[in-house]
């Protein structure tokens, strides 16, 4: 624990520093990419983009050993997959556009057949002399063990630019995830903003192939934005929401990576993610399950006092236990069911309310207003007072009622 | 095409063969629905699936494994099917979110716990060990008649024999129903097809292919095997029992092109080892449907042949 808490307080050595603090702009960055992603309904877009990467490593490792290096530059090999996940993307979208084929299969082809090529390409360079220490294994789920100063600067460069160039472009990214149509009515153009978002999970995907590995680095784009969503309804708090879940993920997970043996950073920070997100799902205020129960619970006691009190207003028998309780518990009915000196004052008041809204209906051609019945919304949060007292004129005195 | 061949080619032909079958006879209809991806996310949870097993029995038999993958897919399926209720998450975030998941979970699991003295990697998972299951026994063609040498038989190829046997009778039994679900969902609820549990049975059958699939070649030619030859085939029919069967022929040719020119292509280019049998059938099914993409008859959205 100790370890775990130096390595999150940034004291476990440069190289961990630099790859704990670029883990967390990397999080940040892809919950952020993600989010647009996500709101775009293309969340699967980047497993087949993360898997593409794969022959790109190889080929560039096999082109750098042809031209007499050792192949383990990482600019080389992340340009090498930047390459062909960029060939994958535009293959999905080829597919998905010129073929009747949908956009999930060009996804799932793209991804396992690049994949596969990928493995063959592995095996050939496992045959090679210098192949065997190529350690390019490690980009399927990631490694910071044994990771050079450079490496470590470049993952903190590439995330601390991508969360620039998210900064930069977020207005009008923002934009076209929220709605489409209206960003081009209003002059973007959003085949480029498309085109934009696409590099970003592009390059999020590429700077964290070494940390998280290309199997996982689609849960750092999906997971936060899917997470945030739960916690808000607004875009752009979605957005810095995911990124903030996705930054301490990455950062939190690297810090615990770095401080345990046997615990491999790209699935360490994933889990975290993970929990985050099922927390959210659970007990997120916006729209978690326990909200969306505890609200639903509000709307039927609403409704089912509503109804108990029209029963009141008729003298009706009510036979609905849930009903019955709800009177109860407010005093408004006595054990034995008849109603209470306070429950057929509200009666009263809710039988004048609905000739009100009858009146209204008559004399407002405001649909926008008189739209707004729907049985619970009390009249007096539509109408002004000298309205209410404009129908109370047409319709004459209270009445009693109830006996 | 003598005894070597009989002895180190044929039974991971016959298994790729038959698991390219398996995966691509459901692969069909998930391409029809769009749940293209199911495949994908159901073989990325077999390998928690697999890590619990081995934790649970401190085996690797195939058995406890097939139950634990198979329960695995299970769990995520009725997860992600409760994220995308329960949180009104679309479908594909639904997805990623539980399988990635899991499947960290699983790497996790495996780093964690002691496998040093079982065959049972990532890689193992991904990759498939298909050059593998040969037939040592094996002394010639003749040995097909030899209950001895049968015997010896890897037992992969008659469990992924009964499986792909099983999901062929099970698409012929259920043609009609499955037909009708996946083309018209409105006209078979109205004559009263249940048609949800259809979907959920055939996910479990799509779940039931890859987790055999898995076991024998591992998950890259489990999904491209339930995308690719399916996907292909779309482009050249337009008759849903046609673009079965192509399926079916599609899946074949690249378990056969792909494990040939995995094993002998290197050679012929003067190189001495071969390279990954998994990784290049999926590679030749993608050539496959590359090419179907370019020339296929009904690769076009519009534009249906007269009579058609």
């Amino acid at each position: 624990m100790p370890d775990f808490l130096a390595a999150l307080l940034l004291q476990a050595g440069y190289n961990a520093t630099l790859v704990t603090i670029g883990a967390g702009l990397l999080g940040f960055a892809a919950g952020a990419a993600g989010t647009f992603l996500f709101l775009r309904k293309r969340a699967l877009v980047s497993d087949a983009v993360a898997h593409a990467t794969l022959p790109g490593v190889a080929i560039a490792f096999l082109v750098m050993v042809a031209l007499g290096g050792n192949g383990q530059s990482l600019v080389g090999l992340l340009l090498g997959s930047a390459l062909s996940a960029f060939a994958g993307l535009w293959l999905v979208e080829w597919i998905a556009r010129t073929t009747r084929l949908a956009e999930d299969a060009a996804i799932g082809a793209v991804l396992s057949v690049f994949f596969g090529f990928g493995v063959v390409l592995l095996t050939v360079i496992q045959t090679l002399d210098r192949g065997r220490q190529a350690g390019l294994e490690d980009f399927l789920l990631g490694s910071t063990a044994g990771m050079l100063l450079q490496d470590a600067q470049t993952i903190a460069f590439g995330g601390a630019l991508t969360v620039a160039l998210i900064w930069v472009l977020r207005r009008p990214m923002t934009l076209v995830a929220f709605d489409a149509g209206h960003a081009a009515a209003m002059g973007i153009d959003t085949r480029r903003v498309d085109l934009a978002m696409m590099g970003l999970v592009m390059a999020v995907t590429v700077i964290g192939l070494k940390l998280v590995g290309l199997i996982l680095i689609v849960a750092m784009l999906i997971i936060p934005a899917v997470t945030a969503r739960f916690w808000t309804n607004r875009v752009e708090r979605v957005l810095w929401t995911a990124g903030v879940i996705g930054g301490v993920s990455g950062y939190v997970g690297a810090a615990l990576s770095a401080s345990a043996p046997d615990l491999p950073t790209g699935p360490i920070i994933v889990l975290i993610a993970a929990g985050v997100f099922a927390l959210s799902l659970l007990f997120a205020p916006a729209r978690g399950v326990l909200a969306s129960a505890l609200a639903h619970r509000r709307f039927q006691a609403r409704v089912h006092r509503r109804q108990g009190l029209l029963a009141l207003v008729r003298a009706e028998p009510i036979h609905d236990p849930l009903t019955l309780r709800i009177l109860r518990a407010e005093g408004l009915i006595r054990r034995d069911g008849v109603a209470t000196d306070k429950g057929r004052a509200l009666a009263a008041k809710i039988a004048r309310d609905e000739r009100r809204w009858d009146v209204a209906r008559a004399v407002h051609q405001d649909t926008a207003l008189t739209g707004r019945y729907d049985g619970l919304t009390p009249i007096e949060d539509v109408f002004t007072a000298d309205q209410i007292a404009d129908f109370d004129a047409r319709l004459g005195g209270p009445q009693p009622v109830g006996g | 095409m003598g005894a070597d061949f009989v002895q180190f080619s044929l039974t991971p032909i016959l298994i790729g063969i038959l698991a390219a079958i398996a995966c691509a006879l459901p692969g069909n209809f998930l391409i029809l629905r769009r749940q293209a991806l199911i495949g994908d996310a159901i073989s990325h949870v077999v390998l928690p699936g697999i890590v619990v097993a081995f934790l649970v029995t401190g085996t690797v038999a195939a058995i406890p494994m097939l139950l634990g993958a198979g329960a695995a897919a299970l769990v995520a399926v009725v997860l992600i099917e409760a994220i995308r209720r329960l949180g009104g998450i679309e479908p594909g975030a639904a997805m990623g979110v539980v399988f990635t998941a899991l499947f960290a979970g699983g790497v996790l699991l495996l780093e964690q716990s002691d496998t040093s003295r079982v065959h049972l990697d990532v890689e193992h998972a991904l990759m498939g060990n298909l050059e593998t299951l040969i037939w040592l026994r094996a002394e010639g063609w003749g040995s097909l008649l030899d209950p001895v040498a049968l015997a010896s038989l890897p037992p992969e190829l008659p469990r992924m024999a009964v499986v792909a046997a099983l999901i062929a009778v099970l698409t012929l039994i259920f043609w009609r129903p499955l037909k009708l679900s996946t083309f018209d969902e409105g006209f078979a609820r109205a004559i009263g097809l249940p048609v949800s549990l259809i979907g959920l049975a055939l996910v479990i059958t799509a779940t039931v292919a890859a987790v055999a699939a898995f076991d024998a070649v591992g998950s890259i030619i489990v999904i491209a095997m339930f995308i690719c030859p399916p996907a292909a085939a779309r482009l050249l029919t337009n008759s849903l029992a046609a673009q079965v069967w192509w399926s079916v022929a599609l899946a074949m040719l690249s378990a056969i092109l792909g494990y040939v020119l995995a094993g002998y292509g290197p050679l012929w280019l003067g190189f001495s080892n071969s390279v990954s049998a998994a990784g290049m059938i999926a590679t030749v099914s993608g050539v496959i449907l590359g090419l179907a993409c370019v020339v296929g008859p009904y690769r076009r959205r519009v534009g249906v042949a007269v009579g058609a």
